[in-house]
């Protein structure tokens, strides 16, 4: 199974992200997933700079993949979109499809994908006419159960690879409002780019001080972690190819190390966190299921 | 310009028939629609009589099958289909790929809409369904304003529904997962929000708290009005500020939109509320249609009265009604 780096989500200063890909291009990570996944108005980085990354990475030896847009609204979305699926295919990319707009311009142009976890692949069927379309790989869904992936890959599909997010927050929600700029009693067209200083969201806490979400600009998240590392035998066995990191400010890269000895059959040595893995087993996403257990 | 009515049972269905609906949208009692909900939706013989109700009258019936079914699932929502097209429904409401590829094979001459449910925000995703699979119909999400929704009605030959009145989604539909992360159950896949078995309303010195699965969604103190516990529309504690963080419990009206909806050539409008009775459904119907007629008669010169606007606001959910993301305040 190959190691993944999923696309920076938060929104980081422009050096910040350099930083963050130079110390990610010596880590033992083999795929990297690279640009905005989130919101149309971050701009830190143009497509040159994700473009000149890019090749940093791939002459590091890492797959560079440009992901895109989750929500596209307007017509200068749509550009937006266009642009980065030009540059992933001239720079011999993958793209990832966040978006079925993006895929309908991506099998317009014969151009290969990867059908990103926001297309809602829950059946074999779906993922059948996605490959039809261009994907040559898929991303699970975060609410998705090991009974679902486990139906989807029953239909033996060799040529699709197919990926699952192993370790991050999980992303459970987009709107076209921002929670960010609203936290702020701003708009969301005036909203003075505050998702800069929050680099891993802002904390949601119940009224009884329980963390529960996080706002990430038009993007909510799980507050707890996503973390299955002790199901990675069940991902083997069912014939799951890539195993998705999403960047954290400060942890990933010991969480890639820690997965890396994991796959090479060492000791994790993983870090303590507030894990949750409910998903996988089609529990509340936010509860901890402690024993991995058989799942008929 | 069609006007598009919920119906979750036959009491609502003949009530929507009744007050000027052109079609009337519903649902089977399963997980194969997103308004899966206890007492709701039709059976076969519900359903039947529904038709025959509706057809005797001119007005259509829509079939929305617009969850995503799993691999173990399938033959329960390809039933559904092959079970709409044999009752003659005029057209099913989907947003699975597979499901709609699946339609297009096996039922060619069944007409296919795309669910709210399937994201599409763009005449590019749009055109891709047209493309695949043929369908007459988009129902855009609720996050669009004005000119976007201007913007995607050129640019494809696909008929657009857009929703006018009745309970928001702040998110995407199909793009939340909020309510499967705190229950186990989601829109997507088992057709419900914030389940009702898993709400609790317990009564505390700090005033009344709703919760989901446990998970605190907001607390009440006496002279606030209690609502239901759906996440999105809960007060929490966001860097020391507690206030509703998400989206405050509002609802849609668009109704004065309307003329410049029917300008752009907007296909038909839908109103929420499958979930809510046949007397909301009579209420709204009713204005809708005067209005409706009133915009097309005299486009020029259509102007709100109040008795619409009053009788609308006595149905909403919350206090206050919005534009929603048509005009958008809060851009």
């Amino acid at each position: 199974m190959r190691l993944v780096l999923g696309p920076l989500l938060y929104y980081w200063p422009r050096q910040r992200v350099f930083d963050f890909y130079d110390e990610i291009a010596a880590l033992p990570v083999d795929v990297v997933y690279l640009g905005e996944a989130v919101c149309a108005r971050r701009h830190e980085l143009r497509l040159e700079d994700w473009q000149a990354l890019g090749e940093r990475l791939a002459q590091a030896g890492k797959e560079v993949v440009f992901s895109t847009l989750p929500l596209i609204e307007s017509e200068s979305d749509l550009k937006a979109v266009r642009r980065v699926l030009a540059a992933a295919q001239e720079a011999g990319c993958l793209a990832e499809a966040n978006e079925m707009g993006a895929v309908r311009m991506l099998a317009e142009s014969g151009q290969a994908f990867v059908a990103g976890a926001t297309l809602n692949v829950f059946n074999a069927e779906t993922l059948q006419l996605l490959k039809e379309a261009g994907a040559r790989r898929w991303v699970l869904p975060p609410e998705a159960s090991e009974k679902v992936l486990a139906g989807i890959l029953s239909r033996k599909n060799d040529a699709l690879e197919t990926e699952v997010l192993v370790h991050g927050r999980a992303p459970l929600a987009y709107s076209a409002r921002c929670f960010t700029a609203r936290r702020f009693r701003l708009q969301k067209d005036a909203c003075e780019f505050r998702c800069l200083d929050f680099p891993e969201g802002i904390p949601v806490l119940t009224r009884e001080g329980q963390p529960f979400l996080t706002l990430n600009g038009i993007q909510t998240q799980s507050a707890k972690v996503y973390h299955l590392e002790r199901e990675l035998p069940a991902l083997q066995a069912l014939g799951v190819t890539h195993l998705r990191i999403s960047p954290a400010p400060e942890a990933t890269p010991e969480i890639v190390r820690a997965y890396r000895r994991l796959l090479e059959g060492a000791p994790a040595g993983m870090p303590n966190g507030d894990y949750c893995n409910g998903f996988w087993y089609e529990e509340p996403g936010l509860s901890w299921v402690e024993c991995a257990r058989e799942v008929a | 310009m069609e006007l598009v009515c919920p119906a979750g049972g036959l009491p609502a269905l003949k009530t929507a028939v009744d007050s000027g609906a052109d079609c009337v949208y519903t649902g089977f009692r399963d997980a194969t629609n997103a308004r899966n909900f206890a007492g709701l939706n039709f059976d076969e013989a519900s359903l039947k009589e529904g038709l025959a109700y509706a057809h005797r009258y001119g007005v259509k019936v829509f079939l929305a099958l617009n969850t995503f079914p799993q691999t173990h699932h399938w033959r329960q929502w390809t039933a559904a289909v092959d079970k709409a097209a044999e009752l003659g429904v005029d057209a099913v409401i989907l947003a699975d790929l597979g499901l709609m590829a699946y339609a297009r094979r096996v039922h060619p001459q069944l007409r296919l809409h795309l669910s709210v449910q399937g994201s599409a925000t763009n005449y590019e995703a749009i055109n891709f369904y047209y493309e695949r699979f043929g369908i007459q119909r988009a129902v855009l999400p609720r996050v669009l304003s004005l000119p976007q929704v201007e913007q995607v009605v050129k640019n494809t030959p696909v008929e657009i529904e857009v929703f006018g009145f009745g309970g928001l989604c702040v998110m995407v539909e199909g793009r939340c997962a909020l309510s499967a992360y705190a229950t186990g159950i989601s829109p997507n896949c088992h057709g419900a929000c914030s389940p009702g078995s898993a709400v609790r309303y317990v009564e505390t010195p700090q005033g009344l708290e709703t919760r989901l699965n446990g998970v605190l969604i907001d607390r009440f103190s006496r002279t606030e009005r209690a609502g239901y516990p759906t996440i999105c529309k809960g007060r929490y504690a966001v860097g020391g500020e507690t206030y509703y963080a998400i989206e405050e419990p509002t609802s849609l009206n668009t109704l004065e939109l309307l003329p410049a909806l029917l300008r752009m050539g907007v296909a038909a409008i839908k109103i929420e509320g499958r979930q809510r009775s046949p007397a909301y459904v009579g209420q709204v119907t009713r204005v809708w249609r005067a209005a409706i007629d009133e915009a097309k008669r005299n486009p020029e010169h259509f102007k709100l009265r109040q008795e619409w606007m009053t009788q609308l606001n006595k149905v909403s959910e919350g206090a206050q009604a919005t534009l929603g993301a048509y005009n958008r305040p809060w851009k």
